[in-house]
């Protein structure tokens, strides 16, 4: 149980940091943000690669975890720096 | 020998999931400012392939190596061609899709992990927290994709509305009851796939009563959401760069989700739960006065003799494509001696920031832009306020009568400009159903039709 005390600890932190780091985003940015924020949570692809167990089920679930993660990622950081690139001053 | 060498493989990953972490932080850091948001998402960018590297070379990995490469073979092809097709018109339904799709990846990975059978009570909720969050994301994420790209047309009031919200509260209440039993039985497979079916039939039902103008709300909370169940899934699966990235997602999305429910002055449980009360016809206050409407060009010589324009687009300016004449309009009045300027509400269009997407693709400078707070002290030195398929936004209800619906939200005060000029097709109420006596003023002059064919008449009237 130690395990989880430490890394709800690493959680309870890495979203008070998220808070603090982009409470004051102008409102131009508001959309790459949600999007790239969105390719982030791509991140679950990690989690795909290091799913246990053997058998036809557990390997069909790693492989659609797999491949919908890496939409998530590949969709989402591309867009958003389609969007941004977009983005110009005068 | 052997597993001293794996150790230290472990120890080296650990120190490249720190050094990923570090590049995530700076990247979404820098995603939040103007001149360094492309290299954010770049950095961003660069810390997933190198924890996705890391953890694939990793001896340890049971999943058959050449599933891995497949899986992200066709996650790659399919997500860049999405995302390189799409129109900037389409960017709230894609980026709902995309969400959905995170949020399916946390679930098939909780269902996983529950077939491998937890050792202990806490991992079993952890596993039915993470694949409730992420069903709910996915099946929330497709119907509000669904609603966004007009697939999907469902009143608030019809039986299949009312028939999901009610699942939706029975699978939330079922996710609570697991969570108390488990402590005592250990839950079964039988038990899971209940579950399974109920957060994702759940997850319709979340998204499904709430309307267009709210979709602001739901698409930042959903984001909020998918962070969160890689978070997580993190906890479960003891990794720390999921548990890092999911929770830096999570407070975005909820720092959006605030600023957009601030910007209607309604909270986040009005919005998900209430929507807005369908105001008995009785209180709408009886609107006197007659609409004035003007024609092209009548507008045009308004226009010409102005000295500040400001411009108020909405939803009905993405919805018409106007977005390019607009921007052309722009040119021809600053050629002209006008000064131009955008005032951009916050929750203006189908989520966060879309007004500002639509007038970036068309080349619209961003400084040029501005917020209601800095536009609304100085309305009265503004000659025209052109409002373009906006409605809600610049409803003066909201800050002269006590008793409507909107009343309380910011709103931008086109109508202390000089003169107004709504572009609208015809005399319907907005989102929240709210009568707009803005219409009705001394100053306001309605130009009915089209947006993008009235805008292109004064192009071409200020090109003659």
């Amino acid at each position: 149980m130690e395990i989880y005390a430490l890394l709800g600890f690493v959680l309870i932190l890495s979203v008070y940091l998220g808070l603090e780091l982009i409470s004051k985003v102008p409102s131009t940015l508001h959309t790459p943000l949600m999007s790239g924020a969105n390719a982030i949570s791509g991140v679950a692809l990690v989690g795909a690669l290091i799913l246990g167990g053997d058998g036809e089920l557990q390997n069909i679930l790693a492989f659609l975890a797999v491949t919908f993660a890496s939409i998530n990622v590949f969709g989402g950081y591309l867009v958003t720096n389609r969007m941004l690139k977009m983005f110009k001053k005068k | 020998m052997i597993m001293n060498i794996l150790e230290n493989i472990s120890a080296f990953q650990n120190l490249i999931y720190i050094a990923a972490s570090i590049l995530f932080i700076t990247g979404i850091k820098m995603l939040g400012k103007e001149d360094t948001a492309v290299k954010g998402n770049l950095l961003s960018a660069l810390a997933m392939f190198i924890a996705v590297l890391i953890t694939f070379l990793d001896p340890d990995v049971q999943v058959n190596p050449f599933l891995i490469l497949a899986g992200i073979g066709v996650g790659a092809i399919v997500g860049s061609l999405i995302a390189l097709k799409v129109k900037m018109t389409s960017i709230p339904e894609m980026v709902a899709l995309f969400n959905g799709f995170g949020g399916l990846a946390t679930f098939f990975i909780a269902w996983s992990e529950f077939n491998s059978v937890p050792d202990n009570t806490f991992q079993y909720v952890l596993i039915m927290l993470t694949t409730y969050i992420g069903g709910v994301t996915f099946s929330g994420s497709i119907v509000a994709y669904g609603k966004l790209s007009e697939k999907l047309k469902i009143q608030k009031t019809s039986v299949i509305t009312k028939l999901f919200t009610t699942v939706f509260y029975v699978s939330l209440a079922f996710l609570l009851y697991t969570i108390l039993i488990t402590p005592f039985i250990t839950p079964n497979f039988e038990f899971f796939t209940v579950l399974l079916i109920l957060t994702l039939l759940g997850g319709i039902g979340f998204v499904i009563p709430i309307g267009g103008g709210d979709m602001p709300v739901v698409i930042s909370l959903l984001n909020s959401f998918s962070g969160i169940a890689a978070a997580f899934a993190g906890l479960l699966l003891l990794n720390n760069v999921l548990i890092v990235a999911g929770s830096l997602v999570g407070a975005s999305g909820l720092i959006l989700t605030v600023i957009m429910a601030k910007a209607m002055n309604r909270s986040i449980g009005n919005i998900l739960f209430v929507g807005y009360a369908s105001s008995p016809s009785g209180s709408k206050s009886e609107e006197t006065g007659e609409v004035k409407p003007i024609n092209v060009s009548d507008a045009y010589l308004i226009l010409e003799n102005a000295s500040s324009v400001l411009v108020i687009p909405g939803y009905g300016m993405a919805v018409a494509q106007a977005q390019h004449v607009v921007r052309e309009l722009g040119e021809l009045l600053v050629s002209n001696g006008t000064e131009v300027k955008y005032g951009i509400h916050p929750v203006a269009g189908r989520m966060p920031g879309h007004m500002n997407v639509l007038l970036a693709e068309a080349n619209v400078p961003y400084d040029v832009l501005v917020e209601p707070d800095d536009v609304n002290p100085m309305m009265d030195t503004v000659d025209v306020a052109v409002v373009i398929g906006a409605n809600d936004v610049v409803n003066p209800s909201a800050t002269e009568e006590p008793g409507s619906p909107i009343y309380g939200m910011p709103i931008i005060e086109a109508h202390n400009a000089k003169t107004v000029f709504v572009l609208k097709r015809s005399m319907s109420s907005g989102f929240a159903g709210v009568q707009n006596p803005l219409f009705f003023k001394e100053n306001t002059r309605m130009l009915f039709g089209d947006a993008k064919d009235s805008i292109g008449g004064l192009v071409s009237e200020f090109k003659e």
